[in-house]
């Protein structure tokens, strides 16, 4: 993300001292996040009770396991300048699809790949109204969010469908080498991401689209179809959510993961993800997750209403944003 | 008689980073007097008015109105001394009407509410006693270009603007707008207002103009008292008549068959069948005024803008239209105008920006890219195109703009097989050693048997680089010139709007 910057600021000064001076600012941009949260979660280990725990530190990564999920396409999402709504809406309806058709073929599996389609369809939607027919990424996954919670609401006249089959529970709460399922699903998805966004064409491109996408294209990129890939993926990756998310419940509820699109995005900009597009790091996007899910474990630990909560996370959402700005005003400079 | 002129510059400088825009120019304005204002694109002119209207702070020299010296600090300070420039992009109010646009800031009120019947009936006697035909109720936004800019004339003389300076108000003008406007300027002209008239078309001026000032390169070359006796070739010989000088350093190489065929194309804003050639080794110079259509045809060839009908070969091989990717498999590559906005991801490194297309030839396991062969490609690029960064991951962004410019050139010069190049005002803004080092790189393609394409504005340039030099104008071809027959002189009056009489092309 910033190791560029640095040569930046080594080549425009020359004495050693400035240069010494240029490489610890590198340090304090590249490592900021990171020490924030070792420093944070240091603190919260001496001060808040059974947090340092490994049952405690297991369920927190339970409880940003979805969000980190989604975080990981969402990034593609902001690293190409554009947003998405939908995730929320698409959670929610594939748990309710996904029980659905379980129940009505009798297969798990039939469910689970029905629900993912469906979520893809849905990102696809999105992509081709965005991409193809110009229309504000805003505006178009406002609309589809509506849509899309709607379908879940009709689906499931408004109630909570529970799955009969024990194999449906399985997916969200065994366990492989002592961490949960869905922790593994999430870790593999910043596995797959990362390699995704930095070593592929496709990742690269996604951040010259943001960067700018006049140019990328006169370069010869795809941009249409890159930008279509971006939302069904992050279609396709939070259907899966809405999946593990409702074999957690035990029921494909149609009021899931309200908000959740808004924490998704938080997560990503306390990572460092530019809303301009063209920036993204993996690394801060993993890192804007467990803050997240940190400060949210340690607040219900020391039993602070979940009014307050809500303060909370948008002081660190605003201060985020706020140091990142004065990062990049530095380096204009 | 020792009368004082209304308006008078008086040895105005001004210097941007790396560029002088102008040097000492100075030239007077009578009152009841049109003043010509000629030169090449780049002259100085619109810098020249742009310090007229308080946009800039020269750094040397003054403005003085009716012998007094002024110190326009700002927009607002031009207008209240009296003067009005009317800039080629309009500052209007789209969703607001005429009424509106015209009285902005100063609407008559009755009880706190605007008071339409009165604005609406004062509008209508200020057009009428104007000879102007425009509805006071009609949104801007409703109108042509051509009647926005008349409500623009309008407000400068309902502020009762003293001078009024109007840059190239004819370009979008159609025939019967011009004769309005034209009528306009005489009535100004006869109730004593000094103004200053911007135009390429060299028609225009002889019919409206009673003096004459022309600029080159930011300097002033010529007064013109009177236009009396003064012919059209004299001022064209004055705008253009400087010496090359040999930072083109041409050098003469064989060519071999057509690579570049060019047949019928048409696109959206070109409904005129477009068809040429460039040979392999060959530098055609494509020349003319802004919008005549130079970069519009070759973003079409390319593949950026819809390509309406028409062939387009790459050694004989056809290129599917409208498809950026299938120009770049033939190895028809553009390396466009606006390189900000363009050209370069800014925020992306030197490195990226120059792999963003060749990347996909060298994908280990057809999947990944390969940043070790990467990074000898960006180093490699970045020694021999001496871009100047200190490291290949700079943001490319913080690179000077004939640095971006090299990058993006290598972007395409990094592609294996690479067979014609068109380059959109390569050497725009940049400083002449970088402009020199460009020129080079075109050579050494050239050299190699690459079709070359050099759009320029530029005619030295244009003169200096090509082998062959095609001119444009409103959005055909209107002459052709091997390097031996071009001059200044020829290219020039291909490229200049031809005014045989009062028939002056417009588009309608």
């Amino acid at each position: 993300m910033t190791e560029s910057n640095a040569a930046a600021i080594a080549a425009t000064r020359e004495t050693p001292r400035d240069r010494r001076r240029a490489l610890l600012w590198q340090l304090v941009d590249d490592y900021s996040l990171i020490g924030i949260f070792i420093v944070l979660f240091a603190v919260l280990s001496m001060t808040v009770r059974y947090f340092f725990s490994w049952d405690n530190v297991v369920g927190l990564a339970l409880s940003v396991s979805q969000i980190g999920m989604v975080a990981c396409t969402m990034m593609f999402c902001l690293a190409s300048r554009d947003f998405d709504l939908s995730v929320g809406s698409t959670v929610a309806f594939a748990g309710v699809f996904c029980a659905i058709v379980s129940n009505a073929t009798g297969s798990v599996v039939i469910g689970i790949a029905a629900a993912i389609v469906a979520g893809a369809l849905v990102g696809f939607v999105n992509g081709v109204v965005i991409a193809k027919l110009k229309i504000n990424a805003l505006i178009t996954t406002l609309a589809t969010m509506e849509i899309v919670r709607g379908l879940a609401f009709i689906a499931s006249h408004g109630q909570a469908v529970g799955v009969s089959s024990e194999a449906f529970f399985t997916l969200g709460s065994s366990q492989f080498l002592g961490l949960p399922v869905p922790v593994w699903v999430t870790l593999a998805c910043f596995v797959v991401f990362g390699v995704l966004l930095n070593k592929t064409i496709y990742g690269r491109n996604t951040l010259a689209i943001g960067g700018n996408p006049d140019a990328a294209r006169l370069a010869g990129v795809a941009v249409d179809r890159v930008r279509i890939a971006i939302f069904l993926i992050q279609g396709l990756i939070a259907a899966l959510a809405g999946v593990i998310l409702a074999s957690r419940m035990t029921s494909g509820q149609p009021n899931a993961g309200e908000g959740f699109e808004l924490n998704v995005i938080s997560a990503c900009v306390l990572g460092g993800v530019s809303l301009m597009g063209g920036r993204a790091t993996i690394s801060g996007v993993l890192v804007g997750v467990l803050i997240m899910g940190t400060v949210q474990n340690a607040m219900s630990l020391m039993n602070i209403d979940a009014f307050y909560q809500y303060l909370v996370r948008g002081a660190i959402l605003l201060i985020a944003v706020l140091v990142d700005q004065l990062k990049n005003r530095r380096q204009s400079r | 008689m020792a009368d004082v002129p209304r308006l008078e510059f008086r040895h105005i400088g001004k210097t941007f980073p790396g560029v002088r825009a102008l040097g000492d120019v100075g030239f007077e304005v009578r009152a009841g007097s049109v003043h010509g204002l000629l030169g090449e694109n780049g002259a100085g002119k619109s810098t020249m008015m742009k310090i007229l209207g308080g946009e800039y702070i020269p750094d040397e020299g003054e403005v003085a109105i009716d012998g007094r010296t002024m110190h326009f600090r700002s927009a607002a300070d031009a207008i209240d001394a009296g003067v009005a420039v009317i800039h080629q992009e309009l500052q209007y109010v789209p969703e607001l009407s005429v009424m509106e646009n015209l009285l902005l800031g100063r609407l008559p009120t009755r009880f706190g509410l605007v008071d339409r019947r009165r604005a609406l009936a004062w509008t209508r006697e200020r057009l009428d006693a104007l000879g102007v035909d425009l509805d006071p109720r009609a949104k801007l936004k409703k109108l042509s270009i051509g009647q926005r800019q008349m409500v623009e004339i309008v407000k400068a003389i309902l502020r009762d603007a003293k001078i009024l300076a109007l840059d190239e108000p004819t370009s979008s003008l159609s025939h019967r707008e011009t004769d309005v406007l034209f009528r306009l300027v005489r009535d100004l002209r006869a109730q004593g207002k000094a103004m200053i008239y911007i135009s390429h078309r060299m028609d225009e001026i002889f019919e409206l103009c009673d003096a004459a000032t022309i600029f080159r390169d930011g300097r002033k070359v010529a007064d013109f008292d009177t236009l009396e006796g003064v012919t059209r070739d004299t001022l064209v010989q004055r705008m253009v008549g400087r010496e090359i000088s040999d930072i083109f350093g041409y050098r003469p190489r064989t060519q071999g068959d057509v690579r570049l065929s060019v047949e019928g194309v048409t696109g959206r804003a070109l409904p005129v069948p477009t068809s040429f050639d460039v040979r392999a080794g060959e530098i055609v110079g494509f020349f003319g005024l802004v919008g005549a259509g130079r970069s519009e045809i070759m973003r079409v060839v390319y593949g950026a803008d819809r390509r309406v009908s028409g062939e387009v070969r790459v050694d004989g091989h056809p290129v599917r239209p409208s498809r950026i990717r299938d120009a770049i498999r033939h190895g028809l590559v553009l390396c466009p105008e606006d390189r900000k906005e363009e050209g370069i991801i800014g925020v992306r490194s030197v490195s990226e920006n120059i792999n963003i297309s060749a990347r996909r030839n060298h994908l280990t396991a057809g999947l990944f890219v390969n940043d070790r062969v990467e990074a000898r490609t960006a180093d490699s690029f970045i020694e021999r195109l001496r871009i100047r960064t200190p490291h290949r991951r700079q943001e490319i962004r913080l690179l000077s703009g004939g640095n971006q410019q090299k990058a993006v050139l290598s972007r395409w010069l990094a592609e294996k097989d690479l067979r014609v190049l068109i380059v959109d005002e390569p050497t725009r803004g940049i400083d002449v050693g970088a402009k020199n080092e460009i020129y080079n790189v075109l050579y050494e393609l050239a050299e190699r048997g690459v079709a070359v394409v050099m759009i320029s504005s530029e005619l030295p340039e244009v003169l200096g680089v090509s082998d062959r030099v095609i001119t444009m104008c409103h959005g055909r071809i209107t002459g052709q010139f091997d390097r031996a027959s071009a001059n200044e002189q020829n290219v020039l009056a291909a490229a200049l709007p031809e005014g045989a009489g009062t028939t002056l092309p417009r588009n309608a």
